[in-house]
């Protein structure tokens, strides 16, 4: 299902899509693929799986280790394919998250031809701007996958028009300043005029993410956004315990924010 | 040469960065523009750079290095004569100045060894910012009286704990700052690098060095130089002197590299001569890296070189040809920073001793009606206790 449909589903249901981050890999690669299928089973809507990236620019420490710890046992572009191949017949839709370089390296057309295969259904690139997305979007587009591209809080109007216009899927809304991470409680009070903004300039679902972590926090912003992301906190969930009992922790984590993305 | 309107020299350059930071890069462009096309501010930064830094740096026939194996004049461009002893202060003494001008609150910046955070912490002071200098773990304690010196100015320095603990460690870290915090605060790059407008606005700093080195060899010698040669890490030095040259065709450009162990080995920090393209740090150019992307770890003896990218014009000037680039090993960079200080008198940074170093390899193959510049970017101080421990 393209990723335009399913939100236009959740539209019709009256309630936003609930989007969890794991990376790749972490704690292991098999953990990865059992969180993926347990992810369906407690309703989550589409999942968000990060490539490892050793200089990830935009986020925080939680997300930087969780890389880091991926890496250190294979993890990356090949090994996040094969995962999502594995994870994608029993799965929520899979939206890859991957810093640039990476995919530069692997080569798009390649990249798109096998993340198709694999089964994703589209590709965030936080370090590709409006201005630098033209090529890799077009590879991706060429095989069907979409495109999500950011907007930030420190982005003019007119810039979020062009950005919504060019954005494929949905429109990642970055919810402040600064870098992914649980961190500090955040105030929403802009993000819901960010949004409002933002409904003016396009009809584009509308996916919140950036510190969005406890069931406050899901039930705040569930109630302006289409879809709301929820990724270092998740990852804190489960990066104390042991490997084995990573999925659990995940479930439980994920369990009463779905509710509340639903009440 | 100006990059274009996205900021490419050719297929180099751009902005890969999180879309938080976009506004900020505009802003800065649009300040950018507006100042270096107002002769006021071009003055004021001559100013303090006579004043403060004690500019103009003179140019120095060398009276002993390499004339045993050459007749050509070797002209040394004394950088390291500059205050804090390095080229890095006529980029922050520019970057400060726009900081001022943009109305900006406080100033971040990374550093590798420690020279550009210095330099950083140096207008900090000297214009009442505030200053916050990001710093891996590892070169912190490598480091130790940069950090107290940048303590002992003002600065506060932060120990960057994550990846390698290096200094592209530190870039990353100072990235994320700007990012929340992005509206009051100026990041200053130490180097050519980094998303546009940062490539093209630290080389207009640094071509004081190229502008004044041309007129310099033309007032002396009554002719150019046949060769320029400068050393490449992130490569603003480089740039620096090369923008004075770069339109003068009879000119050849040498960038030295830090080879490390040599290119053939893993333990390398040369760039050009041993990576391939890719984006790091907000910029497409060449880059160590394994082939699924990731920045490799680098090697080289002076912490001024070892950075996995390089700046995205010196990308140009490699694939174009204008400029030609070399490695020079860490040994052979030793040899030079020994032999050059008993020659010469002078003790040269070990980022400029790879300069010296191809400068006598070059000197071999010139004569008497050839001219060589070496650019001398900074004096060794800061190396001694490395080298005395070897």
């Amino acid at each position: 299902m393209r990723l335009t449909e399913l939100f236009a589903e959740l539209r019709r249901e009256k309630r936003p899509a609930f989007i969890p981050y794991l990376m790749a890999g972490d704690p292991t690669a098999d953990a990865t693929v059992a969180m993926l299928v347990m992810l369906r089973t407690v309703g989550a809507d589409i999942v968000e799986v990060g490539i490892p990236y050793g200089d990830p620019l935009a986020d925080g420490p939680t997300i930087a280790a969780a890389g880091q710890r991926a890496l250190a046992h294979g993890g990356g572009v090949a090994q996040t394919l094969d995962i999502i191949a594995k994870a994608s017949p029993a799965s929520p839709p899979i939206v890859v998250f991957s810093y640039f370089n990476p995919l530069l390296q692997y080569g798009f057309e390649r990249f798109a031809r096998e993340a198709k295969r694999a089964g994703a259904v589209g590709v965030i690139v936080p370090d590709v701007i409006l201005e630098e997305a033209h090529s890799l979007q077009s590879a991706l587009a060429a095989e069907g996958l979409d495109m999500p591209l950011l907007v930030a809080p420190t982005t003019a109007k007119a810039r979020a028009a062009r950005i919504c216009a060019q954005a494929t899927g949905f429109v990642y809304v970055v919810s402040r300043l600064g870098v992914t991470g649980a961190g500090s409680t955040p105030d929403f009070t802009p993000l819901h005029d960010q949004i409002s903004r933002l409904r003016e300039v396009t009809t584009m679902p509308l996916a919140v993410g950036f510190g969005v972590s406890n069931v406050g926090h899901v039930k705040d912003v569930a109630a302006h956004a289409d879809g709301i992301i929820v990724g270092s906190a998740l990852i804190d969930a489960y990066a104390k315990s042991a490997p084995e009992d990573a999925v659990a922790a995940v479930q439980a984590f994920v369990t009463p924010l779905i509710a509340a993305s639903r009440a | 040469m100006k990059p274009d309107a996205r900021g490419y020299f050719g297929a180099f350059g751009g902005r890969y960065v999180p879309e938080v930071l976009v506004a900020a890069l505009e802003e800065l462009e649009a300040a950018v523009d507006l100042a270096f096309a107002d002769a006021a501010f071009w003055a004021e930064y001559h100013r303090i750079l006579g004043e403060f830094v004690g500019r103009p740096s003179p140019i120095y026939a060398t009276t002993r290095y390499a004339h045993d194996v050459s007749a050509a004049p070797l002209v040394l461009k004394r950088e390291d004569l500059n205050h804090t002893g390095a080229h890095k202060i006529n980029n922050t003494v520019g970057q400060a100045l726009l900081a001022r001008r943009m109305g900006k609150k406080r100033l971040i910046a990374e550093t590798g060894a420690g020279q550009h955070g210095v330099a950083s912490a140096v207008v900090g002071a000297k214009f009442g910012f505030p200053v916050d200098v990001y710093m891996g773990a590892l070169d912190v304690e490598r480091q130790a009286l940069n950090v107290y010196i940048m303590q002992l100015l003002g600065a506060t320095v932060h120990p960057v704990t994550g990846g390698t603990q290096t200094l592209k460690d530190a870039t990353n870290e100072a990235f994320r700052v700007w990012a929340a915090q992005v509206e009051e605060t100026f990041y200053v790059i130490g180097s050519v690098v980094g998303a546009h407008p940062y490539p093209y606005m630290v080389r207009e700093f640094q071509r004081v060095i190229g502008d004044e080195a041309r007129a310099q060899c033309l007032e002396r010698y009554g002719r150019l130089p046949s060769d320029v040669i400068a050393c490449v890490g992130g490569g603003s030095n480089a740039m620096g002197i090369f923008a004075g040259f770069v339109d003068d065709p009879s000119v050849r450009l040498w960038g030295v590299e830090a080879g490390g162990d040599g290119l053939e080995t893993p333990r390398t920090a040369a760039a050009l001569g041993a990576g391939s393209v890719g984006v790091l740090h907000g910029s497409r150019s060449y880059l160590l890296q394994t082939a699924q992307g990731q920045v490799r770890d680098t090697h080289s003896i002076s912490a001024g070189l070892d950075y996995p990218g390089v700046g995205p014009e010196h990308a140009y000037l490699k694939d174009s040809g204008r400029a030609t680039y070399v490695p020079i090993t860490d040994t052979q960079a030793l040899e030079a920073f020994h032999e050059f200080a008993r020659c010469e008198g002078i003790i040269p940074a070990l980022e400029s001793a790879h300069a010296i170093a191809f400068a006598r390899n070059l000197a071999a193959e010139r004569g008497p009606d050839d001219l060589i510049l070496v650019n001398l970017s900074g004096r060794g101080d800061k190396d001694l206790a490395q080298i005395r421990a070897l």
